[in-house]
């Protein structure tokens, strides 16, 4: 076993046993927002591992910075510091959510098992791979109408969150 | 090197836990946490596939980091809407349960 091997299983345990802590605490909303940005910045150092260095960089500066703030400022905002429902009336309906999920999810990882595509080792990546300049040449020649869309969709996200945000619309 | 299986498997887990997520909880911050989960779950897989397929006839393929930006713009901007839906509702409810916005339900 790599080093690198052992730190996917390091980082990836960390991912999944914080996102389980953000979904089943109940308790503490500025406590789910924090082991949100422990996941993300944990999936952030899996793609280090898997050599995507500017999508990682991107991840931790985007996620683990910019939406995990705003999620603390709302919670700080409305002053949610405890988060205690009264217990819903649905428990048949969730768990068998539940258990739909895991049987599905069951399903997904024997077949993944399975896969011979999956289980081979992949290429060494070519020069350059993943870096700024090589995903920067990408983004402004093949993908240079998807910057524009994304700066339009980033524009109308703007002014719709004022909209919905201000008090009262003059 | 990484075994890939696992990569895409990890990718499986986390999308179900946020599913989960959304499906039982009925605060509305975590329900937008979740998605956000699930998203990060989607662009891993973007991620690991890409790595699988790294190449195309010899030049370097990373078609899939610029799916995962373009993800990340999607989840920037879904955050901000629904964090803007968030305060309206709190405005007019004074709260974030779920259960309780069910002027649309049938």
């Amino acid at each position: 076993m790599t080093a690198e091997t052992i730190l996917f299983y390091l980082f990836g345990g960390l991912a999944v046993v914080s996102a389980l802590g953000m979904v089943l605490n109940t308790r503490n909303t500025v406590a789910s927002a924090l082991s949100l940005v422990v996941t993300m910045i944990s999936l952030g150092a899996i793609y280090l591992l898997l050599e995507a260095y500017l999508v990682a960089a991107l991840q931790i500066m985007v996620y683990g910075g910019a939406i995990v703030v705003v999620f603390l400022f709302v919670v700080m905002l409305l002053n949610l510091s405890t988060d205690e429902f009264p217990p819903g009336r649905q428990r048949l309906i969730k768990s068998a959510f539940v258990i739909a999920g895991v049987a599905i999810l069951v399903q997904i990882l024997i077949a993944l098992g399975r896969d011979p595509l999956l289980a081979a080792q992949p290429a060494a990546v070519p020069e350059g791979y993943g870096g700024y300049r090589q995903v920067g040449i990408s983004l402004y020649t093949d993908y240079v109408l998807l910057v524009e869309m994304a700066s339009l969709l980033l524009l109308a996200a703007i002014v719709g969150a004022l909209i919905l945000a201000k008090r009262k619309i003059d | 090197m990484l075994p890939m299986d696992h990569v895409i498997a990890l990718s499986a887990i986390l999308f179900t836990i946020g599913v989960l997520g959304v499906a039982t909880r009925r605060n509305l911050i975590v329900i937008l946490m979740s998605i956000e989960l699930m998203l990060n779950a989607v662009n891993l897989a973007f991620i690991g596939f890409n790595r699988i397929w790294s190449q195309v006839d010899g030049a370097a393929a990373i078609d899939g980091q610029i799916f995962v930006l373009m993800v990340i713009v999607v989840a920037a901007s879904e955050v901000a809407v629904g964090l803007g839906i968030l305060l309206a509702m709190f405005r007019n409810r004074d709260s974030v349960n779920v259960e309780e916005v069910n002027l649309l339900k049938w």
